[in-house]
């Protein structure tokens, strides 16, 4: 497998862009990432989208041809795919590009993830986020992606301890960081009160637990290391690109509290990178729920099962801790565009190894990990980028 | 040619629902839903009270302070988006029950909530160009919110009536502007029984975007500032949204408070800003100047700026009820008998 980079990056601002259809954010995304990385579409071998469900948000589907027609690469016939992995669809669509340009198949690749949530009723789009999981044996019952994400929680102060407060400490960490992040939905700090407050998802979540509709494109171009180092500006090594795997339906996992799908991607993936935990310098992981970050911290075993309510509690997470969490924000603060997410974690990360992350830097960035889960844990990528 | 207000008059059904009462019927927080929309109840209209009572009612009062026979009414105009028939306008059983036929024009309007505002421009327009002396302009609504919807708990009644003319002023309307674009944000189709909303979307691209440009508008036109208005009305689907759209465009609180009255009787749609205007001149004095703007879904905004004369202090304005009298006035009301007023029980039988 040949070394793989990341020589550029272009995301539109997370929110609620009524201006903006699915087709403008792709291309102003993807021409972000292109001006960045100093190439011309001539460059461009393929193109990968990552897209969870703009077949049901806006009654589009085959969203790798309508973002290269409007981008002008389909007059040079340049080959197109969605991936789709739920709200993992971003990182999945990374996964196939990486392995498109590893392989030598191609050279030179752009891979984006975008959706647009806005234009349906919260309610439809609470529907359509439940797709994600077993429709036969969950969602079809009623039930949705937040309360199976509650029931994770109940459990998991159930058995752990964690509290309801230690849960809000991580929404107020991530509001913190996405209060220095200009792409991010939310750029306001809140205050624990408002979080136990707030009005009820799916008890013992409230909103602010939860992650937020939006609207939002990402991109990157990936290149082969020996066509990076040709080209100008800074480029970022990417030294792990590794899916897992788990059952659809919860209620057949071995815990409701672990994601082992999150567990096993991540042995993999270090073991790729041929690193240690403790040389991950940062993480951007999936908090579609503050529960979700919690347990993706001990998932990824950065601390023992039980402990991830502690380490959110103590700051050991938020910027300036031993490992911080979610600098730009995360899905809670950053917002939550489905197949966007898995890209915009990818370029976080390349703002801090690039040194732009402005007052959200990390100090001495110089290996960094993005967690992306589908659902409520049946897909999970872990991707290790490093400062070259 | 000056055109302004010559008399007004209002009307607020007595009956009211809090907000923690329908709170407690759909599950959610009944403490905290007053406080997170700024809404704490809402006027519910009775059984024998729709459209046509309601805009009669604020008519015959509006005539009635003035002291001025219908008949000098030349054209009588209600805004609504709940007329109770689909053909046959309520403005003729209006202008029936102010003696104002048979000559005059009357029509029915529909803007969303700024019908009502509508129907005044109108009026100005046909004052203004001589063809008449006196024109009403009324927005009236007994509006419709789906059980178990966000608009349940704002989507109330009321009406008001704005006498338009060139003599006899209590009020000079010193200009009008509009700002119309075709946004979908709230609509109901023939034959569907409630509206339907997008959500978010009637915030910042509907209801925030068209105030804040025909307000700016509306100041640059006639080169005002917001410390120049003693008052100032918005539309109010809630009562969060006036609070906040006036401080954006630079008015304090206490201009808007006394023309706000969706915290206690929700929002009467057609009669929001027309309803909060009669507030205003329940207490003005000459002098004081009042900006409004309206709004209506779909989407538009009206704006008014308006200077209060000393014709107010011979308008027989006790003569009626003042809208805080009516405000005071209420009746507690549980859900079932909301239910049952609002039409929401099926009773059975053949359809």
């Amino acid at each position: 497998m040949r070394e793989v980079m990341v020589v550029g990056a272009g995301m539109t601002p997370f929110g609620e862009l009524w201006e903006s259809s699915l087709r403008d954010l792709g291309i102003q995304a993807g021409l972000g990432a292109i001006r960045d990385a100093g190439i011309t579409s001539s460059d461009i071998d393929a193109l990968f989208v990552g897209n969870m469900a703009a077949g049901r948000l806006i009654d589009q589907t085959h969203i790798g041809a309508l973002i290269a027609d409007y981008a002008g690469l389909a007059g040079r016939n340049v080959p197109t795919v969605t991936v789709e992995g739920a709200d993992a669809s971003g990182a999945a669509a990374f996964h196939h590009a990486y392995l498109s340009v590893a392989s030598g198949l191609h050279d030179c690749v752009v891979v984006g993830g975008a959706e647009k949530m806005t234009d349906l009723p919260d309610a439809d789009v609470a529907d359509i986020m439940s797709t994600a999981l077993d429709q036969q044996w969950e969602s079809f019952f009623g039930a949705t992606l937040f309360s199976m994400y509650a029931m994770m929680a109940r459990r998991h102060m159930h058995e752990h301890g964690t509290t309801r407060e230690q849960l809000a400490q991580v929404a107020v960490k991530n509001h913190s960081h996405g209060a220095l992040n200009p792409q991010a939905q939310f750029r306001r700090p809140i205050k624990l009160e408002s979080v136990l407050g707030a009005a009820e998802v799916a008890s013992p979540l409230g909103m602010l637990d939860c992650a937020p509709i939006s609207d939002g494109a990402a991109a990157v171009v990936l290149c082969s290391g020996d066509r990076a180092r040709k080209l100008p500006g800074q480029h970022f090594r990417v030294s792990a690109s590794a899916q897992a795997g788990d059952t659809l339906s919860l209620g057949s996992r071995r815990s409701l509290t672990a994601f082992d799908a999150t567990r096993v991607a991540m042995e993999n993936a270090l073991k790729l990178a041929g690193r240690s935990r403790s040389e991950i310098d940062f993480a951007e992981v999936h908090d579609v729920t503050t529960i979700g970050e919690i347990m993706a911290v001990e998932d990824l075993g950065f601390c023992k099962k039980g402990e991830g309510g502690k380490m959110a509690e103590s700051g050991r997470t938020a910027l300036g801790g031993e490992l911080p969490v979610n600098t730009s924000g995360g899905l809670k603060a950053r917002g939550h565009p489905l197949g966007a997410t898995g890209i915009a974690q990818i370029i976080e990360l390349v703002e801090q190894l690039g040194c732009k992350a402005g007052k959200r830097q990390v100090k001495d960035a110089r290996v960094g990990l993005a967690h992306n889960v589908g659902g409520a844990g049946a897909t999970a990528f872990v991707h290790i980028l490093e400062a070259v | 040619m000056v055109v302004g207000i010559v008399s007004y008059g209002a009307c607020i059904p007595r009956y009211r629902i809090e907000s923690s009462t329908i709170a407690r019927v759909w599950g959610q927080n009944p403490d905290g839903i007053g406080k997170q929309l700024g809404v704490f109840s809402k006027s519910v209209p009775s059984s024998d009270e729709d459209v046509v009572t309601l805009a009669v009612e604020a008519a015959r009062s509006a005539m009635r302070r003035c002291r001025l026979p219908g008949n000098v009414v030349k054209a009588v105009y209600v805004g609504s988006e709940s007329h109770p028939y689909a053909v046959k306008p309520t403005a003729g059983i209006v202008a029936e029950a102010i003696e104002a036929t048979p000559d005059l024009t009357a029509a029915d309007f529909e803007f969303a909530c700024k019908a009502g505002t509508a129907a005044v421009q109108t009026c100005m327009g046909m004052v203004g160009a001589g063809m008449i002396d006196y024109g009403m302009a009324i927005g009236a609504d007994t509006s419709q919110g789906a059980p178990g919807d966000a608009l349940e708990y704002s989507a109330s009644a009321g009406a008001a009536a704005l006498l338009i003319g060139k003599k006899n002023l209590i009020a000079t309307i010193e200009h009008t502007c509009s700002y119309t674009t075709d946004t979908p944000d709230f609509w109901r189709r023939e034959g569907q029984s409630y509206p339907q909303h997008g959500g978010r979307f009637t915030g910042a691209p509907a209801y925030f975007k068209h105030i804040l440009a025909c307000g700016k508008n509306l100041m640059k036109q006639v080169s005002s500032r917001p410390s120049d208005y003693k008052y100032a009305v918005f539309h109010q689907p809630n009562g969060k949204f006036p609070v906040r759209v006036a401080e954006e465009l630079g008015f304090t609180a206490e201009q808007v408070k006394p023309g706000l009255l969706t915290p206690v009787i929700g929002n009467t749609y057609s009669a929001a800003v027309p309803l909060g205007l009669s507030a205003v001149l329940d207490i003005a004095r000459p002098g004081e100047r009042i900006f409004v703007t309206a709004y209506g879904s779909g989407a538009g905004s009206d704006a008014f700026d308006i200077t209060v004369v000393e014709g107010i202090e011979k308008l027989d304005r006790t003569g009626t009820p003042s809208v805080q009298s009516m405000i005071d006035r209420k009746v507690l009301i549980d859900y079932a008998t909301y239910a049952k007023l609002r039409g929401k029980i099926e009773m059975g039988g053949e359809s």
